[in-house]
Formats: structure tokens, C-alpha cells, sequence
């Protein structure tokens, strides 16, 4: 058993600072386990959001030690523990209380996304017909469990506060789920490049590396979305193309 | 800025205009200071290396590409003077240095060629995430503050040029070609030294040559444009054989896209110096067959 410092920032949205709270750390314990202890023993006022404890339902994202991890999925056991360990809340969303806060720019940025429109069916009876291979692509964009994390790291919004011109990556993985559905026949791309901001990503793939379900963000969503958007925007002869030999959008065939 | 639509299925499954999203009030947000953190990590060492290794690059490109010699020895040719166009070698395409090129404007023929390859590593994706970290602090690493308050990103002038990269790709797939021929005649010695490099060898530049097109390759099939035009494209590739198996050879290379940028940077720097150093005899080029 240790005797570890943990530097929990408290406060709401107009003003907070770093507390410390000494507790016992013992073999096995996660930073969740630790603020649940720090709450029972001396901070029963502090506001933490919290459920699974399995990382599968994405609540307890926070910043331990200047990285967006799931307080639930980090190990102390791998952390110096001569060393304080820090707990803030993420920097990309407003402080409501402590560790917790409003992450409504996330419900707002989905409402900017035209939903999934499935094409006619393809059987009388209502049903469509799909290959296995086709969905594939998309099946790894369902394992995001909405931590944000993704989110939170990404320095758009984190640094440039961009709430209101970019979505951010959580919801090009979402748009790239519909967009590169082999069903869906709507077409997602000038809202993309217009109101979505896709541009304003510089593919710094730090989005990617804090995904506690291992999506590749970047390379598999965002970096392809940003091929279309240029296909159908920034690439003049492949325009020419289409027009002079009628061709249709690639991403439209179904 | 306009105000973004708010989208929504209506009764009928038709996607409907539900009214505009109003401005979203981030109070209670601050800028980070530059370098501001709580990482406890060496952050700073992964742009830091990133930016010592491209920088030396740079010099060293620039300065080779500036020295128009020493960039052949017998069927050997330097990847960064790779095609001459023209030249003093037997490698040239269209003779000497033409006649009409300015005396004022130092000549070589690398300087012809490299704004290519140039342009391809510069627009590539791997390498722009990086070297906006390394070289512009934007951000200098994940979770970590920025210097400057304002951010254009991708989508103004003029970094919205980087949509270009498919182009560079194009030329990139030629400029592989031709260093595969020239890996070629890396096999074809002058023993006899009448000019004709008609005797078959392997010599240790030959292995150099056909390593470099092998990386350079690895790289260039691996590029994200490439992904997007073979398959990426279509939301549906089980009809289509071809472009399915296409699109999976792409994406394992592109899975490995940033080992395959450094292994052949470096590949490429170290085929010119090879060649340039046997051509200066400081390097004895070891044939093996």
C-alpha cells in the first residue's frame, strides 16, 4: 500500500484551481477507484461523472496527468507514483462543477448531420441486400462509445475554441459511418466542407491516439472524408472527367 | 459564418430542414500558454526529432541538388538527379545544359526534378501532421498549448492547397518508374569501358538502387490519395474483385504509411551519398557478381 498525492482540479465556470488529496493506493486500483475513495474520505463534494467502470459507456473521461484517458481504464500501477498525479477536467468543454463537464457541443454537432437515408429496398418484403465486405469499412466506426476524448485533444477545439465552425472527430467517424454506408444514398459532402469544418483538421492523428477503443480515426475516417470532400471540390480535372464522359460520383454508386 | 442546419428524419423518412443552430456559448474556456501542460512525459521529443531529421534533409538535399556533380559513378545514379533531363552524363535524356538556360540561374539538373518528390512528401498526410507539429508548434504536441491564437487550419489559403497532394502522386508514380529503370541499369556494368554497360553484375550500389525504388515504392502504394482512388471512393467494392484487392494491398501499406515515409527518406538521402562518394572515390563500390 502507497500513500499517493493526487492534484484534483475544483471549480465551476468562473474560476477553479488544483486541490491535493493524499490516499492509499493499493495493487489492482484504477484513477477512477482513487477519486471514488478521495470522495469518501475527504471530498464528498466533489463532482465526478461516472457509470460502467468498464469503459464502455464513455463517462468518466477526464485529463490524468495532461492526457484525455478514461479514468476508468488507467492503471495506477502504470503511473509514477513518487510523483502527484494530476486530475482536471477536459479542456475542450466548459467546466460545470470539478471533473464534470457541459459536453452539449457534442449533441449540438450531431444535429448538423444529415441522418441515414437507406436507399429503396431491394426485396419486396422490405429488405436490403448487403455483402459482409461492404459494411465492414464502417463497422469500426460503431465501436465509439462518445468518451469525446477524441474530442478533448483535439487542439480545434481545445485551443481554438471552434465549437460552432467544426464538429470535431467524434462526428466525422460519425459522418463517415453514413456517408461510407454501402445503404445510404445522401450525400453529406458540401455541409462537410461548409458548415462541419473538415478542413480545419491538420491530421495531427492526436484524435487517434487517445480512442480508448482503438478507432483509426484519422486514417480510416477523417483522412478519407477529406478525399471526397477533395474530389468533389479541389480536383478540377477528375470534374472535367465526370462531366465529359457523364460519369457518376464514385461514392454514389451503390 | 453561417449558421449551420439542423437535420432530421421526418415521418416519411425524408431527411428534413429542422430549423438553424444557434452559436454555442463556450464561457469559461481558455487558451493555453505556449508549451503550457501537465504531461509528465518528454512530449517534446517526438517534434523534436521529427524536426532535426527533416531539417537535416532539407540541407543536405538542397546542398546536394546545388553541387551538379558527383551524382553518377559508372551505371549508378544518384535517386536526387533521377530523371536528367539534361546534363553531362550518359544517363541525360536531351544532351548538355541547354543553351537557353539563363547564365544567371545556377544549373542543375536535380533542380529540374526535385520540386516533385518534394511536393509529393510535402503534401502527404503522415508527413503534414508532422511537420505542423515540428515546424509551426500547431499544436507542438498532443494536449499541449500553442503559440498563436489564430487558426485557419486546411481550409483557407493557403494550406487548402495541400489538396493537391493526389497530383503529386501521379508524378510520383512516374518518377518510380524511372528509378526502377535506373535500379535496372544499376545491373548493367562497363567492364570492358567502352560505354556500353552491356555486362550483367551486382554490385553493392545495384543492391542501394533496387532498396530505394523497393522503399520508395512501399511508400508511394501506401499514400492516402492512392487508398481513395482505387476504392476509398465507392462505398461498395464486393462487386468489383479487382478494386477490392486493390483497395486491401493499398490499406496494409498505408497502415505502415509512416514507417515507410522514414525508412525511404532516409533510403533515398543515403542513395545519393553512396553514389557520391564512390564518384568521389572516398567509397569503393564492392561487386559482388
Amino acid at each position: 500500500m502507497t500513500t499517493v498525492n493526487f492534484k484534483i482540479w475544483r471549480g465551476d465556470k468562473t474560476a477553479g484551481d488544483f486541490q491535493d488529496y493524499q490516499t492509499q493506493v493499493t495493487e489492482g486500483m484504477v484513477v477512477l477507484d482513487a477519486v471514488h475513495q478521495i470522495q469518501s474520505e475527504s471530498a464528498n463534494d466533489l463532482a465526478c461523472r461516472w457509470n460502467c467502470k468498464a469503459g464502455k459507456c464513455g463517462s468518466c473521461s477526464a485529463e490524468v496527468n495532461g492526457m484525455p484517458r478514461l479514468m476508468c481504464m488507467t492503471r495506477l500501477n502504470d503511473m509514477d507514483l513518487s510523483k502527484s498525479i494530476t486530475i482536471e477536467p477536459m479542456r475542450a468543454f466548459p467546466p460545470i462543477k470539478d471533473l464534470v463537464t457541459d459536453v452539449s457541443h457534442n449533441y449540438r454537432a450531431k444535429k448538423k448531420i444529415k441522418p441515414f437515408k437507406p436507399r429503396k429496398p431491394d426485396n419486396a418484403d422490405g429488405s436490403w441486400n448487403m455483402q459482409q465486405q461492404d459494411v465492414e469499412r464502417v463497422q469500426e466506426f460503431r465501436k465509439c462509445i462518445e468518451c469525446y476524448l477524441c474530442q478533448d485533444v483535439c487542439h480545434v477545439l481545445r485551443d481554438h475554441h471552434k465549437h460552432d465552425e467544426f464538429i470535431g472527430p467524434r462526428f466525422f467517424v460519425y459522418v463517415a459511418a453514413l456517408e461510407m454506408h454501402p445503404l445510404d444514398e445522401t450525400d453529406r459532402l458540401p455541409e462537410l466542407k461548409e458548415t462541419q469544418g473538415i478542413g480545419y483538421c491538420n491530421i495531427t492523428k492526436c484524435c487517434t491516439k487517445v480512442c480508448p477503443e482503438h478507432i483509426t480515426i484519422t486514417d480510416n475516417a477523417i483522412i478519407p472524408l477529406k478525399e471526397r470532400v477533395a474530389d468533389e471540390f479541389y480536383d478540377p480535372v477528375k470534374k472535367v472527367i465526370r462531366r465529359l464522359f457523364g460519369l457518376a460520383k464514385p461514392n454514389h454508386k451503390s | 459564418m453561417q449558421a449551420p442546419d439542423i437535420w432530421c428524419l421526418n415521418q416519411h423518412g425524408e431527411i428534413e430542414l429542422r430549423g438553424l443552430l444557434m452559436a454555442q456559448d463556450i464561457q469559461g474556456l481558455r487558451q493555453r500558454r505556449w508549451g503550457e501542460t501537465l504531461r509528465q512525459d518528454n512530449w517534446w521529443a517526438a517534434p523534436l526529432l521529427v524536426f532535426s531529421i527533416l531539417m537535416s534533409f532539407i540541407v543536405y538535399s538542397t546542398w546536394a541538388a546545388f553541387q551538379n556533380a558527383h551524382y553518377e559513378y559508372q551505371n549508378y545514379l544518384s535517386p536526387f538527379y533521377s530523371p536528367v533531363l539534361w546534363g553531362d552524363s550518359h544517363h541525360s535524356w536531351f544532351g548538355a545544359q541547354p543553351a537557353w538556360w539563363p547564365s544567371w540561374l545556377p544549373f542543375s539538373p536535380a533542380l529540374l526534378i526535385l520540386p516533385f518528390p518534394a511536393g509529393f512528401r510535402l503534401t502527404c498526410y503522415y508527413y503534414r501532421g508532422a511537420y505542423y507539429k515540428a515546424f509551426w508548434a500547431d499544436p507542438p504536441a498532443c494536449a499541449v498549448g500553442e503559440p498563436r491564437k489564430g487558426y485557419l487550419g486546411e481550409r483557407y489559403f493557403p494550406l487548402v492547397i495541400q489538396n493537391i497532394h493526389r497530383y503529386f502522386l501521379y508524378i510520383a508514380m512516374l518518377f518510380l518508374m524511372i528509378l526502377a529503370r535506373d535500379a535496372y541499369l544499376g545491373f548493367w556494368f562497363d567492364n570492358d569501358g567502352d560505354g556500353s554497360f552491356s555486362n550483367f553484375g551486382i554490385g553493392v550500389g545495384t543492391i542501394v538502387l533496387c532498396v530505394n525504388v523497393l522503399l520508395l515504392s512501399s511508400y508511394t502504394f501506401g499514400c492516402h490519395s492512392l487508398r481513395h482512388l482505387v476504392g476509398g471512393a465507392w462505398n461498395k467494392l464486393s462487386g468489383s474483385p479487382i478494386r477490392s484487392k486493390c483497395y486491401g494491398c493499398v490499406t496494409r501499406l498505408n497502415g505502415q504509411h509512416m514507417r515507410w515515409a522514414w525508412l525511404s527518406l532516409f533510403w533515398v538521402a543515403f542513395s545519393d551519398i553512396y553514389v557520391r562518394l564512390c564518384s568521389m572515390g572516398i567509397w569503393h563500390d564492392f561487386r559482388i557478381l
